[in-house]
């Protein structure tokens, strides 16, 4: 991996004057996926998924992106991306072109979790070469914060909004990575802009697998939230160091963690700085922090213990 | 905003755009409360606040190094702030207001003055 100097030279792919909120974390993932593609050597096409980053980048007459980019609906990013990736290929064999070009869809978690997963499934089971970037907000932040299956076990949102009678999401976090691996993709992996060298070495690593690829990425959200926008990064690095968003890929079925925090701090150094987990403090309440670390605790472990027998899957495709 | 909005003959079917990377027009530095102001002399170099920036609006060198904040497109949320690792802080919050009428080698000097 080169250095920030070498990389900062290069041309961005994503410039300013889109109108995400100050403090967003979708052009910082972007920015960072662009830093790391091997641009030299290969050209990107993007695909977006309505969402936050979708509406507030291409707004019309203006995009900030300054490679081919896509958008059709909410729910399609993927079979989108595999449109263009079937054409690419074909145009290949009849010597329409000789470019090697690499693609990359992006959708938040709505567009993935819930409205896109159809179309990702589809798109990964055909096998097509592509790169999937899932911005994980956890909930619909575009529309103003409404609960999606990524929002966390007692997250306040204004569909499961906490009153007398309820606190918050009852239900915990779909395990996404899980679904995924279900395919027996060649790769998987989750990563944080907090790590920025953990994630372009993923995102480098699964530009260059022949197949489908998946990265999972934690975008602190400032509004949804409910923290000050100077804090997106230091909300992303506590995520991690909590284990709330652990940092591994998955290679052909086998675990690899990429950070192991020396000292594993309890969740509540992460929840206590967001609004929206703030009815978990107050008096009464305790059981609800106790079972996020048991939740998060438990997949810790699951995620250990799997890295520990480094097993493959049992049935792989190329 | 564009000067003028197109009429729809002159919208492209799809509506497809152009010029890739025109949101530069749309200058976001007028969303800004407060604006970091950089200090050179205890700069390291480091490249943190280019990797964090949302709006890509740290100015970049030919030699890859940082050169100073893009007050076009700064929307002054402070992540750089937050995440400059140099002792004492390279980078420093100030508000919008305080900045008016400025010139920035002045403001350098009344916000890191304490500092030398």
């Amino acid at each position: 991996m080169a250095l920030l100097n070498e990389l900062a030279k290069k041309k961005e792919g994503l410039v300013s004057g889109h109108r995400l909120c100050p403090g967003c974390t979708h052009s910082v993932i972007m920015r960072q996926v662009f830093a790391a593609a091997d641009t030299d050597k290969y050209d990107i096409v993007v695909a977006a998924a309505t969402g936050c980053f979708e509406v507030s980048s291409g707004l019309y007459p203006y995009t900030s992106w300054n490679v081919p980019w896509i958008h059709s609906a909410f729910e399609n990013a993927a079979s989108t991306i595999s449109g263009v990736e079937a054409m690419y290929r074909v145009w290949k064999k009849k010597g329409k072109t000789n470019k090697d070009i690499r693609f990359i869809a992006v959708a938040s978690d709505g567009g993935t979790y819930d409205i896109g997963l159809q179309a990702l499934s589809g798109a990964i089971e055909r096998g097509h070469q592509f790169l999937y970037i899932c911005n994980d907000n956890n909930a619909y932040q575009n529309t103003g914060n409404q609960r999606s299956s990524a929002t966390p076990f007692g997250g306040s949102t204004t569909t499961s909004p906490n009153g007398k009678v309820k606190f918050g999401k009852e239900q915990p976090r779909k395990d996404i990575m899980s679904v995924i691996e279900g395919h027996h993709l060649p790769y998987a992996a989750q990563a944080s802009p907090s790590n920025w060298r953990d994630l372009m070495n993923k995102v480098k690593k699964a530009l260059d697998v022949n197949g489908p690829t998946y990265i999972n990425v934690i975008e602190p959200c400032t509004t949804g939230w409910g923290f000050p926008p100077n804090m997106a990064i230091e909300m992303a690095q506590l995520a991690v160091d909590t284990c709330v968003w652990p940092l591994y890929e998955v290679i052909n079925g086998k675990v690899v963690i990429n950070y192991k925090p020396k000292k594993k701090l309890p969740v509540t150094e992460y929840l206590k700085p967001q609004k929206r987990f703030a009815h978990l403090f107050k008096k009464g309440n305790e059981y609800l922090i106790e079972e996020f670390q048991r939740q998060v605790d438990a997949h810790w472990e699951w995620l250990l213990k799997r890295e520990e027998c480094g097993i493959e899957y049992g049935v792989t495709k190329e | 905003m564009a000067e003028k909005l197109l009429n729809w003959d002159e919208v492209l079917i799809g509506g497809v755009i152009k010029d890739p990377g025109n949101s530069k027009q749309y200058e976001t530095g007028s969303w800004r409360v407060e604006r970091p102001v950089w200090n050179p002399d205890t700069c390291i170099q480091c490249m943190f606040c280019w990797v964090y920036c949302p709006d890509s609006a740290i100015k970049v060198d030919e030699n890859g190094k940082m050169a100073g904040i893009d007050y076009t497109y700064c929307k002054g949320c402070g992540i750089c702030v937050e995440q400059c690792p140099s002792k004492p802080k390279s980078l420093k919050m100030i508000l919008e207001a305080e900045a008016k009428g400025k010139t920035e080698e002045e403001l350098r000097k009344e916000v890191f003055s304490s500092e030398k």
